[in-house]
């Protein structure tokens, strides 16, 4: 019996020693764990709408310098400081900092647990992760609360650019309103637009207007709604019918609203018809198929594609071009431009279509303007030319102060 | 294929092929093919446009009591003033608000594209090296491009000729853009014939097994 027990005590002496043993063996021998990150300071994330956070901390001693083992930083968030903390992201090693943000509430209609609530605290902890699989003890938990942020530091060269050009604009506007002619370089496609509209009125076929397959808002389709009004009110004139197939139900809304108003301007309201201008679609290729089918079936002398286009502008173009229709086109899409010079008769080419408004209309304010327009375009030449010259010297305070950082 | 896919992908051979029809001239088919597109699409954008923006934006934010929603809503409703002669005045406040709305939002948003982050990239190093020059050769152009969009001054004489090339080399831009638009549109063609080439072969292989 005793012997017995001796045989016992002896094999569980021998399996804990030799477990005792390997465990020694592998503190020795496996990768050391490296010291945790510290002073872990929570702060809001600047210029964002209040969902984001950066969190900061001090580099482990290990990472540069000590056992020089840190490979990342692992960032684990929590909404109690005694909570369930859950990984975020990774740092690379060198790096005391991450960038904790997400906006979307909602991802595929479920409950998105990333998002940051606004003015919510979170707590943070971070580890160092070494190779091997080693991880450090986790550091202390730091809190801080996303804000949202009225005024985006990032926007203030925007800021200045504007403000110095409505300077520009307003001191303009005022002296083309004192009396000041200032003078407006002729535009051939705006020039062809009597002869053209003349031409369709010995034909005695009507004109089409295309505004694209932007939106009411868009710059272009504005600039295209101001020669809209110029083309109706001489086929108000010259009672020749101008069609406006549109895309968009606003843009329906103002098309009907600028060409009323350019035949009561021409002192025919009678002819006017609301049937012209018609809604097709709000899709691009079913929209186009629709202008092709109006090109071909009424037989219009002139077409004018003003506005924003896209992939569209050389079917439309193209189509013109069989039915034998003068067409006049501009855009600001610059991806749409070459389509147009191809196979238009004339192009506005991307500023070239504001500026027609103001030749058009002669009128202070889109002279003025226009006038303050040159007078930003040179300030810009000459800074970006300042700006070149000193960037190959080395120096780029220039090119520093133009660079926004959103 | 099955039997179903075999019939809507012959709708689609028909379709695609009486649209190809029209590069001979216009005719029954491709009107057909045309109306029945715009007609589709307008039904489908209707009933998008009724559950993105009248069900989220209207009939879900008043069971929300996300009171704000109103204001739009109002302007929206005064649209439909348009119907009405005497008070159709009423829908111009409405366009006058997105219009304004957009320009204004659109105003920063330029700045920074078209202005600052052009400038910006548009500062690069002269040298003699080949970049350095390429980097000559790119600010003088852009240079000579902005010459060329000057409106209240005369382009004559040395102006005329700074312009000039100013417009050249917009050209031998916008002539890159259009070869290279040109490559994907080819690219859609050939997608397109592959798919008639496929279907022509599933059709034969239906009957054929």
């Amino acid at each position: 019996m005793a012997r017995k027990l001796l045989m016992s005590l002896f094999v569980l002496l021998l399996i804990f020693g030799t477990a005792g043993a390997q465990e020694a063996v592998q503190d020795t021998i496996g990768p050391p764990s490296p010291a945790p990150p510290t002073n872990i300071v929570v702060v809001d994330r600047p210029n964002d709408t209040g969902h984001g956070v950066l969190v900061n901390w001090a580099l482990s001693a290990d990472d540069g310098g000590g056992k020089d083992n840190v490979l990342a930083y692992e960032v684990y968030r929590a909404d109690q400081a005694d909570g369930e903390y859950v990984f975020r992201g990774l740092s690379v090693k060198g790096t005391g900092q991450y960038e904790d943000k997400d906006d979307s509430p909602r991802i595929n209609d479920l409950p998105n647990p990333g998002f940051l609530i606004t003015e919510k605290t979170y707590y943070y902890k971070v580890r160092a992760m070494a190779s091997g699989g080693v991880y450090s003890e986790y550091s202390e938990a730091g809190s801080g609360q996303p804000m949202e942020n009225w005024f985006h530091v990032g926007k203030i060269p925007i800021l200045i650019g504007v403000i110095i050009f409505w300077v520009l604009v307003v001191y303009f506007i005022f002296m083309a309103r004192k009396g000041t002619d200032y003078y407006v370089r002729p535009l051939a496609g705006i020039n062809a637009v009597d002869e053209a509209i003349g031409r369709a009125t010995e034909m005695g076929r009507p004109i089409l207007f295309v505004l694209g397959t932007g939106t009411a808002g868009d710059i272009a389709t504005i600039a295209g709604f101001t020669i809209l009004a110029r083309v109706a009110k001489l086929t108000a004139e010259y009672q020749t019918r101008v069609l406006v197939p549109v895309n968009d139900p606003v843009m329906f809304a103002v098309a009907q609203e600028t060409v009323r108003t350019a035949y009561l301007e021409a002192g025919r309201p009678d002819i006017y018809n609301p049937d012209n201008i018609s809604y097709e679609t709000a899709m691009q290729f079913p929209y186009v198929a629709a202008v092709n089918g109006i090109m071909l079936r009424e037989k219009t002398a002139t077409n004018f594609y003003m506005g924003v286009f896209h992939a569209e502008s050389l079917i439309l173009a193209e189509t013109g071009n069989i039915a034998g229709s003068i067409q006049i086109s501009g855009t600001d899409q610059i991806s749409q431009l070459p389509f147009f010079i191809a196979a238009t008769d004339y192009t506005l080419i991307g500023e070239e279509l504001y500026a027609a408004s103001a030749y058009l209309s002669k009128e202070p304010v889109q002279v003025g303007t226009l006038k303050a327009q040159d007078w930003a375009k040179a300030i810009l030449m000459v800074i970006l030319f300042i700006g070149a010259v000193l960037i190959s010297m080395n120096v780029s305070f220039i090119k520093d102060m133009v660079t926004v950082n959103l | 294929m099955t039997t179903a896919e075999i019939l809507w992908n012959t709708l689609a051979a028909i379709l695609t092929l009486c649209v190809f029809s029209f590069l001979i001239k216009d005719n029954p088919l491709y009107k057909f093919t045309e109306r029945l597109v715009a007609g589709v699409a307008a039904g489908y954008w209707t009933m998008l446009i009724y559950h993105t923006n009248f069900t989220d934006k209207v009939i879900l934010t008043m069971q929300n009591r996300q009171l704000a929603y109103i204001i739009p809503i109002l302007l929206g409703l005064a649209m439909w003033t348009r119907f009405s002669k005497n008070y159709s005045w009423i829908s111009r406040y409405p366009i006058a608000f997105y219009i304004g709305i957009s320009t204004g939002v659109s105003i920063p948003v330029y700045m920074y594209t078209s202005v600052f982050k052009q400038i910006s990239a548009t500062m690069v190093p002269f040298d003699l090296t080949y970049a350095g020059i390429n980097n000559i050769i790119v600010v003088i152009a852009v240079l000579c491009a902005l010459f060329y969009f000057f409106f209240s001054k005369e382009h004559t004489g040395t102006f005329g000729v700074i312009s000039k090339i100013g417009i050249y080399t917009l050209m031998i831009g916008f002539g890159a853009g259009f070869g290279m638009t040109v490559m994907g549109r080819v690219a859609l063609l050939v997608q397109r014939v592959i798919f008639l080439k496929d279907y022509f072969i599933a059709l034969k292989n239906y009957f054929v097994a």
